[in-house]
C-alpha cells in the first residue's frame, strides 16, 4: 500500500516538475497554476505514503534509508508549502520541485526493507529527534536552493551577460531574504535536533556524546551555520559570501545525512 | 437613417512637436471640454483623452466633416491656427478608428511601447465622460472592449515586461537588485537631462529620497527642490554613500570621482547593502573596477544600451503577437458594429407591424382604452404575440450567415419587401 503510494507520488511530482520547467521556459502563468496543484497533490500523495508506511511497520518511517531520503523530501516540500502561502519568490518552485523529484527518486533506488528497531532504539525520542532534524534540513535545503539562484541572479547582472536567468529569476534583494529567513528557522530547528539527539544518546547508550562521525559532521555543519549567521549579524555578511557558504553547509549537510553511513563506521550507522 | 460614423481626432508624439501638444492638452481637466462639445447637435456620444503625449477626441456623428470642424473649433479653436491643425491632426473613422483606439490603450502607440500607464489614464478619461453620461450604447462597448483588449495584450504577451530606454533600463536593474525599490534612496551627482530622466523615472517607482550633489551647489539645490530633496557638494560624496542605495552619475567631469578604494571603505560601515552604481557620463565618472566588490554593481552607458538593445529584439517579436490580437478583436468589433446597422430597420418594422394590427384590432373591436382591463391586457398580449410571429421571419433572414448576400444588402431586401422607406407607410397598402 504504502508503496503504491510512493510509485504515485513520484510520477505527479515528474508531471509537477515537468510543468514547472515548461513554465520557467514559457512564463505562462497558466501553467504555473497548473504546475502548483499538480504539486499539491503529489505532496499530499507522499504524505498519504508516510503516514501508510508508518502503520505498516509499526515505528516513525525515519529509520532505514529509503525512509529518511523520503521523509527528507517531504520535509523540503513542506517547508516549501509553508511559506509559500505567505510570501511569493518568483520561480522558486521550478527548483524545489526539482530537488524534491531528485531526492524521491534517490529513495526509489535504495532497499524499501523495513528494518525492525532494536530495543534500545524504540524510544520517543525517535519521531522527535528525527523529525526535528529533517525539518531543519528542509529548511536548510531551501536556503541552498536560494544561494544558488543567487548566485545565478548575480553572476548575469555583474557580467552583464543576461542570459535564461536574468528575467526569470526574483530580484537578489529577495533571493537574500530567502536565504535570511529560511537560515534563521533551520539554524534553531537544527540546534533543536542536536539537543534532542544527544538526550537520546544519553538515555540509549548512556552517555551526551560520543563523538562517532556522525555525531562531529553535524556538529561540524552546526559550526558552519552558526559562523553564516553570525557573520550576517555582526558584519552584516549578505549577497554572495552568505549563499556561497549556505551552499557549503548543505552540502556538509547531506554528507552527514549520507556520506557517513557509507564511508565511515560509527554507533549510528545502522540508523539511516 | 444610417449608423453613425466613429470618428477619432487626435494629435500624438508621432506627429506632432512637443510644442504644439502642449497647446493642445487640456490641462484644466476633462469637466469643460466636454461640457463644450456637449453644446454642440451634430456629435452624438463623446469622449475625450489628453496625456502628456496625446490628445484624442472620439466621437460618433452622421455628418463627418462638418462635424469634425465643430469639435476642432471648439476644442482647440483658441490655441493655434487652423492650419496648423490641419497639418497636425489625424483622423480616422469606424473600423480604422477602433483599431486605433485598440492600438492606443494595448500601449503599442505609446512612446515607450508596452508601458502600463497609458491604460489607467484612458481609464480615467473614460470614467470623465460616463460621469457626465457623454459615451451612449457605441462608444461604452467600443471603451469597454479596449480595456479588455490591453488586458488580453498584456497577458498574453509579454509586451510590457521589456525597458527600452537608457533610464528605463536603469530602473529594470535597480528592481533585479534592490526588489522593490520603496523606501531606497538615489544620488544625482551631476545633472543631465539623462539623469534627471532616470531620477524621475526612479521616484516613479516610490524611491524614498533623492540627493544631489553637484559642483556648482546653486543647481543642485535647484534640482534638489524639484524632487523635494536635498543638495550637497561634491566633495561630502564618498560619506554620502553611506546613506544612498543607487547613484547616477553624469558629471562633466574628466577624470574619475570615485575609485574603487572610496567604495571599499564605506562597504564595511554600510554593512554591505547592495549600491548600484548607473554611470552615464563620457568620458566615465567611475572606476569600472568598483563592479568586482561584493554587493556593488556598476553599469556604464555602453552596459544599458546593451540591456536595451536586448529588449527592443524581445520587444518587437512581442509586439507582432499584439498586433495580431488586435485584427483579431478589430474584426470582432466590425461584426458587432454591422449587426447593430440593423437595429433600425428592426425597431422600425416591429412598430410598423403592431401599428397594423392594432388599426385592424380597433377596427373590429373598438378603442382598446374603452374595454376593461383585463381584456384590454389580453389583447396587448395577443398583439406582442402576432408581432413576434410576423417578425421572425425577416429577423431571421437578416442574422442568416449567407454568403450570397451580406448585410446591407439583406437590410435593403427586408425594407423594400416591407416598404419601410416609403414616406408616412400607407396603410391602405399593407392591410
Amino acid at each position: 500500500m504504502s508503496f503504491l503510494l510512493f510509485q504515485g507520488s513520484v510520477v505527479v511530482y515528474i508531471c509537477s516538475t515537468a510543468a514547472y520547467i515548461v513554465f520557467f521556459l514559457t512564463r505562462k502563468t497558466h501553467i504555473r497554476r497548473i504546475s502548483r496543484l499538480i504539486f499539491i497533490v503529489a505532496f499530499l500523495l507522499h504524505t498519504a505514503n508516510i503516514i501508510a508506511r508508518a502503520v505498516e511497520t509499526g515505528h516513525t518511517p525515519i529509520v532505514s534509508h529509503h525512509e529518511t531520503i523520503t521523509f527528507f523530501s517531504w520535509s523540503v516540500a513542506c517547508c516549501y508549502l509553508s511559506f509559500r502561502w505567505r510570501y511569493t519568490v518568483k520561480n522558486l518552485g521550478v527548483f524545489i520541485s526539482t530537488l524534491v523529484l531528485a531526492l524521491m527518486l534517490v529513495a526509489a533506488f535504495s532497499s524499501r526493507t523495513v528494518i525492525s528497531l532494536p530495543p534500545m532504539m524504540q524510544s520517543w525520542w525517535l519521531p522527535i529527534h528525527a523529525s526535528v532534524t529533517l525539518f531543519a534540513d528542509g529548511f536548510l535545503a531551501i536556503a541552498c536552493i536560494g544561494g544558488i539562484m543567487y548566485l545565478l541572479q548575480e553572476r548575469e547582472l555583474k557580467q552583464k551577460r543576461f542570459g535564461l536567468f536574468y528575467s526569470r529569476l526574483p530580484s537578489l534583494e529577495s533571493l537574500d531574504k530567502l536565504n535570511h529567513h529560511c537560515l534563521s528557522i533551520g539554524f534553531p530547528l537544527y540546534t533543536l535536533g542536536l539537543i534532542t539527539g544527544s538526550l537520546w544518546a544519553k538515555q540509549a547508550w548512556g552517555a551526551y556524546w560520543h563523538w562517532d562521525p556522525k555525531e562531529t559532521w553535524s556538529l561540524v555543519t552546526w559550526f558552519l551555520y552558526a559562523a553564516t549567521i553570525h557573520q550576517r549579524f555582526t558584519v552584516g555578511w549578505r549577497g554572495r559570501r552568505v549563499a556561497i557558504l549556505s551552499i557549503i553547509a548543505f552540502l556538509s549537510v547531506l554528507f552527514t545525512l549520507w556520506g557517513i553511513s557509507f564511508l565511515l563506521e560509527g554507533i549510528h550507522t545502522y540508523v539511516a | 437613417m444610417s449608423r453613425d460614423a466613429i470618428v477619432l481626432l487626435g494629435v500624438n508624439h508621432k506627429k506632432t512637436p512637443l510644442a504644439v501638444r502642449e497647446k493642445l492638452a487640456l490641462s484644466a481637466g476633462y469637466e469643460e471640454p466636454l461640457r463644450a462639445l456637449g453644446q454642440l447637435n451634430l456629435i452624438r456620444e463623446y469622449y475625450l483623452l489628453s496625456t502628456c503625449n496625446r490628445v484624442e477626441v472620439l466621437f460618433t456623428c452622421q455628418h463627418v466633416e462638418q462635424a469634425q470642424q465643430l469639435v476642432m473649433a471648439t476644442l482647440f479653436g483658441s490655441s493655434i491656427t487652423g492650419d496648423e491643425l490641419a497639418r497636425y491632426v489625424y483622423r480616422y473613422e469606424n473600423i480604422e478608428a477602433v483599431e486605433h483606439l485598440f492600438l492606443v490603450a494595448a500601449s503599442l502607440d505609446s512612446m515607450i511601447v508596452g508601458e502600463a500607464q497609458i491604460l489607467g489614464q484612458l481609464k480615467e478619461a473614460y470614467r470623465h465622460a460616463a460621469r457626465m453620461k457623454t459615451t451612449g450604447f457605441v462608444l461604452n462597448k467600443l471603451l469597454h472592449k479596449s480595456f479588455s483588449v490591453a488586458k488580453r495584450v498584456r497577458t498574453e504577451t509579454r509586451i510590457g515586461a521589456h525597458a527600452v530606454s537608457i533610464s528605463y533600463a536603469a530602473v529594470e536593474l535597480a528592481r533585479k537588485i534592490f526588489g522593490e525599490l520603496a523606501g531606497k534612496k538615489v544620488m544625482l551627482v551631476g545633472a543631465g537631462e539623462m539623469a534627471e530622466l532616470a531620477a524621475e523615472h526612479l521616484v516613479g517607482q516610490g524611491v524614498e529620497e533623492v540627493v544631489v550633489a553637484n559642483r556648482t551647489l546653486q543647481r543642485a539645490v535647484n534640482l534638489a527642490r524639484c524632487y523635494n530633496g536635498r543638495a550637497v557638494s561634491l566633495e561630502e560624496l564618498v560619506c554620502q554613500l553611506l546613506h544612498v542605495d543607487i547613484i547616477i552619475s553624469s558629471t562633466g567631469s574628466p577624470d574619475l570621482i570615485l575609485t574603487k578604494a572610496d567604495v571599499r571603505s564605506v562597504m564595511r560601515e554600510r554593512r554591505n547593502r547592495p549600491l548600484f552604481f548607473i554611470d552615464i557620463a563620457v568620458p566615465r565618472d567611475l572606476d569600472p573596477a568598483i563592479n568586482t566588490l561584493d554587493n556593488v554593481y556598476l553599469y556604464d552607458v555602453d552596459d544599458l544600451m546593451h540591456v536595451v538593445e536586448m529588449n527592443k529584439t524581445e520587444r518587437d517579436k512581442e509586439a507582432i503577437k499584439a498586433q495580431r490580437i488586435i485584427a483579431e478583436e478589430k474584426l470582432k468589433f466590425d461584426k458587432w458594429l454591422t449587426n447593430i446597422e440593423s437595429t433600425p430597420t428592426i425597431v422600425q418594422l416591429r412598430s410598423t407591424i403592431e401599428q397594423h394590427i392594432r388599426y385592424e384590432v380597433e377596427k373590429t373591436m373598438g378603442r382598446m382604452e374603452d374595454m376593461d382591463a383585463s381584456t384590454q391586457q389580453s389583447l396587448e398580449k395577443m398583439i406582442g404575440a402576432i408581432t413576434g410571429k410576423v417578425l421572425y421571419p425577416p429577423l431571421h433572414f437578416l442574422k442568416s450567415e449567407s454568403h450570397r448576400s451580406n448585410l446591407p444588402e439583406r437590410i435593403k431586401t427586408v425594407r423594400e419587401l416591407f416598404l419601410l422607406d416609403r414616406q408616412n407607410n400607407d396603410d391602405q397598402e399593407m392591410s
